[in-house]
């Protein structure tokens, strides 16, 4: 082990310096097929069971490319206003790892399908333009499971490969360098990934599921003296899959570099490596010359050019563009600018959306994951979205809820029961018996119970002294074990006192 | 005729997992030079009307469905690994890596 590296503070590095962000987005699609072959893409799929020659890169096998994928990267493209290549190639990119059976990754490189395009992200406020240089497609690699004593690369006696995955297409959205965020650079990253993934979902071309990999996130970061214009060395972090650990990565990369350089050592070039449980970067290996990669154009696959009308046709049929999307949502829903810019920053949209489409109320859709569950993601350190808690968890609850089988007291803990995986709200109010107490005998007694044990609260009630039934309200409920109505409680107690 | 220095053919053999000797190296060296001569013969007879031809089939667009189908079980897949452990292919540890 190493020492950990010296840090600065935020506040200082943000004076001095001024960052450079660049952020790599591989995007899994969802199509039924890999990109090259018609082995199925199942999430969690015993191992090796969704395999055949191509992709494990068998000799004599031929791929041929997946033409609703390849339809998915225009969309992508167009969404991200790029233009669309009339014609590329695929290329291999040679080198040597067990996750990738064929010693090549197929993939694109100087014929993009997509590039210079741009997007817009708000944060507090302010829009930032972050532009699009390429997207391009190509294929993901198996995974490796490291056996040894650490479960780290380091230190593993020998790795277990599963290839299911090798061969799901994918797509690569790099932006140019971003600059200009100042102190906002480690919001402006988190928001430009949350961005992707609600585009993304309303494309409808990928689970974004970044807990299951389906988007990752590589950062490139660099750090120029203040007011100087122009780009410091750059480290790409990788392996950032989670909103709150782009933030995180950002700040902490930013920290690391501007220690280094004002103790006046370099920052290497090199990938780094995140670590979500410490929250800092190591150091990976340095970075490969492109050309040791010895791209060449893909022989075994013909070139793609999508013709005009096919590109139009798909222009025609993009959703309505995000920021028009969130406006008409807004309206819609009755949030105010704070409201829903909130929404948007907590990466909550399509959840509320969502909640709101399985039946809640959009006020009641935005109270819940925008505190009692950004609470727990929160103190968890997870993304909402992975939190285990669906839109129609939600939605349910709240139901139960409004039907007065819970109060809110009682829908927290079903929340608690739904996050510790006992399965649905309604299994979780049965088994954990949470149901109020709807039967008015009981409710009854333990209000006349409430009211002997307390005669001079109940004295001040009966003087009109109405505000004091909280008190009475408090005694039921503690006998109740918060199992009862709140609201019901409080008109019994005045029925029986004034 | 194009140098290519002892360097660069044992930083190509490194990059393709080729174990070269000293004297493999010597012996290759000028012969990838002559290889490299040979092909850029090519240059001279290409015009500026001649596109590079990545391949030879006038085809664009060949694409496939997007419909899953069967590929080989575990057992199949895994037949030709020197070694498996919980269905899945056993590799020596990654050195020099990360």
């Amino acid at each position: 082990m190493t020492a950990a590296p010296a840090l600065m503070s935020f506040e200082e590095a943000l004076e001095r310096f001024d960052p450079a962000l660049g952020l790599e987005v591989h995007v899994e699609l969802n199509t039924a097929s890999k990109m090259f072959c018609g082995c199925a893409t199942e999430f969690g799929a015993p191992p090796n069971t969704q395999v055949c020659p191509t992709c494990l890169g068998l000799p004599g096998a031929m791929p041929v490319v997946n033409g609703t994928a390849v339809e998915s990267a225009i969309r992508i493209g167009l969404a991200l206003n790029c233009s669309i290549a009339p014609w590329c190639r695929f290329a291999r990119k040679n080198y040597f790892y067990p996750d990738m059976p064929k010693n090549f990754q197929t993939s694109q490189y100087d014929e993009p399908i997509a590039f210079d395009g741009w997007t817009e992200v708000e944060v507090d406020g302010e829009v930032f333009r972050i532009d699009i240089e390429r997207a391009h497609m190509e294929e993901d690699t198996g995974k490796s499971l490291h056996v040894g004593t650490s479960g780290r690369i380091h230190g593993a006696d020998y790795s277990l490969v599963d290839y299911n995955r090798a061969g799901i297409p994918l797509i690569e959205i790099v932006t140019r360098p971003i600059r200009g965020t100042g102190d906002k650079a480690p919001l402006v990253a988190k928001a430009y990934v949350a961005h992707l993934r609600e585009l993304l979902l309303g494309l409808g071309v990928s689970d974004v599921r970044m807990e299951q990999g389906s988007l990752r996130c590589d950062v490139n970061l660099s750090l120029a003296p203040s007011g100087a214009g122009t780009l410091g060395t750059r480290t790409e972090t990788k392996n950032v899959n989670s909103l709150r650990s782009v933030e995180r990565a950002v700040r902490y990369e930013i920290g690391r570099q501007a220690a280094r350089l004002v103790d006046g050592e370099r920052v290497v070039q090199e990938t780094r490596h995140w670590h979500e449980d410490t929250g800092i970067t190591t150091a990976g290996r340095e970075k490969s010359d492109a050309e040791d990669y010895r791209y060449f154009p893909e022989p075994d696959l013909v070139p793609v050019a999508p013709d005009e009308a096919w590109v139009e046709r798909l222009r025609a049929e993009l959703p309505e563009p995000l920021r028009e999307h969130r406006a008409r949502l807004q309206k819609e829903w009755g949030f105010s600018d704070l409201e829903m810019r909130d929404t948007v920053g907590a990466g909550a949209l399509h959840l509320v959306e969502e909640t709101i489409a399985a039946g809640a109320s959009p006020a009641a859709a935005r109270k819940w994951w925008l505190s009692d569950l950004a609470r727990r993601a929160n103190e968890r350190g997870v993304d909402l979205a992975d939190l285990g808690v669906s839109p129609t968890d939600v939605a349910r609850v709240q139901q139960l809820v409004d039907e007065g089988k819970v109060n809110d007291k009682l829908a927290r803990q079903v929340f608690d029961g739904v996050v510790a995986g006992e399965g649905t709200p309604d299994e979780v109010v049965a088994s954990r018996g949470l149901a109020v107490v709807s039967d008015e005998g009981a409710l009854s007694e333990a209000v006349d119970r409430a009211i002997e044990g307390n005669p001079d609260v109940a004295a001040k009630i009966r003087d009109g002294k109405v505000a004091a039934v909280g008190a009475l309200i408090g005694a039921v409920m503690k006998e109740m074990r918060g199992q009862a109505d709140a609201g019901r409680v409080r008109e019994l107690i005045l029925e029986k006192l004034t | 005729m194009p140098e290519i220095t002892r360097e660069e053919v044992r930083h190509l053999a490194d990059l393709a997992r080729i174990d070269l000797s000293d004297a493999e190296l010597d012996h290759l060296a000028p012969q990838l030079a002559v290889i490299l001569d040979s092909i850029r013969s090519i240059s001279d007879v290409a015009a500026d009307d001649i596109p590079p031809t990545s391949h030879p089939l006038p085809l664009t667009n060949v694409f496939r469905e997007d419909v899953a189908r069967p590929g080989l079980t575990a057992e199949e897949a895994l037949s030709g690994a020197p070694q498996v452990e919980d269905h899945r292919f056993a590799v020596p540890r990654i050195l020099g890596e990360e």
